[in-house]
């Protein structure tokens, strides 16, 4: 039973406070989805999850353990797909895959990637080369790619974008697939994906205004003080 | 060590169906150095002089001309990021990217090399070393090269900036290679010069890979 939590996640990405005091907490089979309007975070909070963030403060961890002290550990496990496909124009679909699948150490490639084209119904076009797929198809490609590889972990970013009606109750056949084997999904999306009783995680309830949180930091309090300490100090030489 | 394989063939592949970027590098390198006996004379004393500084400042030129392509790419379809949350140890795949960039890229400026000697009448004395030299230099060339065009990750004119970066670091490799050309030419030993090579060489290997780690991985943020 593995167990996906994080507290008290605070995200600075340059000046601006995306979200701040956020926690949530999945176990196996649980579907987490992201709600918030545009800018509230749902992005930054996959890739704090994925490891491509460091957050400012607060924790990510899995049973228990802290993700950054074994990052490799985490990325194994982790199947992260994010707003681009990564797909390149002049290698067929199935070479596209080959490497995925090669970075995990997938015996049995061909076979693993057969089976991962024929879920996404893409297995027409396994030998057809990345500049000749529709948008549609790239993302299913992308989409594939998750399935390649043993993983307990999927990261979903608007994995819904560019899909239609069909593929996206393919896509929750596949979640509801990886959810009774135990994995746990934390996706966003605008539209209304057909998965079973998730966790709501509305992003909108973790913005905080910049002063407030600015008001809570220890550090910055020490220097306005400090820094009040020193204006009175002059006051009182003069 | 299958992942470092793995990105390595994938890189091979890619640079085999594109085609165009070494073929590139060896005709810039193959131009700039024919420039030097237009703008020098034809004056086969002179030319035989300046041959080996010459052909290393054009491989240096050449050598950079490729780097902003090494990252950029991978950079703007999202592959990069999938690579830094891959299993395998991003300084490793790095590696074999820099391996892939140097196979493609300077490895043909070393067989080009000699055929531009014999252009500019480099006594044939300094050939042998000429190469070992390249053959030492070029791979640190795309080691140091890595770190540049990791740092200019998502900032706009990349290129010229990565020239700036870069090519002051480039300066020992340029010194030492076409010193060692010197001391092959002039009938002495050129050991010290290839040893100094050969030790910037190690270093590079050794740090090259974890300062791009760090820039792939701050570009990602």
């Amino acid at each position: 039973m593995a167990d996906f939590s994080g507290s008290d996640l605070t995200c600075l990405r340059g000046e601006r406070l995306v979200f701040g005091g956020l926690s949530f907490s999945a176990k196996s089979g649980d579907a987490v989805m992201l709600r918030g309007r545009n800018g509230a975070g749902k992005s930054s909070l996959l890739r704090l999850m994925a490891g491509l963030l460091t957050p400012r403060s607060g924790m990510l961890c899995w049973n228990g353990e802290n993700i950054s002290d074994d990052r490799t550990a985490h990325h194994a496990r982790t199947h992260y797909l994010g707003h681009q496909d990564a797909i390149k124009p002049v290698l067929t679909v199935r070479d596209n895959l080959r490497l995925w699948g090669q970075l995990r150490g997938v015996r049995d490639l061909d076979a693993t990637i057969d089976r991962a084209l024929h879920a996404l119904q893409i297995h027409h076009l396994a030998r057809v080369t990345g500049r000749y797929l529709s948008s549609g198809q790239k993302r299913r490609t992308a989409l594939a790619r998750i399935l390649i590889g043993q993983s307990d972990l999927w990261l979903l970013d608007e994995p819904t974008v560019g899909l239609d009606r069909e593929s996206c109750a393919e896509l929750a056949q596949l979640i509801k697939d990886f959810r009774a084997r135990g994995g746990i999904v934390i996706y966003s999306t605008h539209i209304d994906l057909d998965v079973e009783k998730p966790t709501v995680l509305d992003l909108d309830e973790f913005a905080i205004p910049m002063v407030e949180w600015l008001a809570e930091q220890d550090d910055i309090e020490d220097l306005v003080h400090g820094g009040k300490d020193a204006i009175s100090s002059q006051e009182a030489a003069q | 060590m299958n992942g470092f394989l793995a990105i390595l063939q994938r890189d091979l592949r890619l640079a085999l169906r594109q085609g165009a970027d070494s073929v590139m590098v060896v005709a810039f390198f193959i131009v700039t150095t024919t420039l030097f006996p237009f703008g020098v004379g034809p004056e086969v004393n002179i030319l035989a002089r300046i041959a080996s500084g010459v052909i290393w400042v054009s491989a240096l030129l050449a050598a950079m001309l490729s780097l902003e392509r090494v990252f950029q790419t991978d950079y703007e379809d999202g592959t990069l990021e999938l690579l830094t949350t891959s299993p395998v140890s991003l300084e490793l795949l790095i590696l074999g990217k820099v391996l892939a960039h140097w196979l493609t890229t300077g490895l043909p400026l070393i067989i080009a090399a000699p055929l531009m000697a014999v252009m500019l009448n480099m006594d044939q004395d300094g050939f042998a070393t000429l190469m070992i030299a390249m053959l030492l230099g070029t791979p640190a060339l795309s080691l140091i090269g890595a770190i540049g065009a990791a740092l200019i990750l998502g900032a706009r004119r990349g290129g010229v900036l990565v020239s700036l970066l870069v090519l002051p670091l480039y300066i020992p490799v340029l010194i030492f290679g076409a010193g060692a050309v010197e001391a092959a030419l002039l009938g002495i030993s050129a050991i010290a010069q290839l040893q100094i090579m050969g030790a910037i060489l190690l270093l590079t290997l050794a740090a090259a890979p974890f300062a791009t780690s760090h820039a792939v991985r701050q570009a990602m943020e």
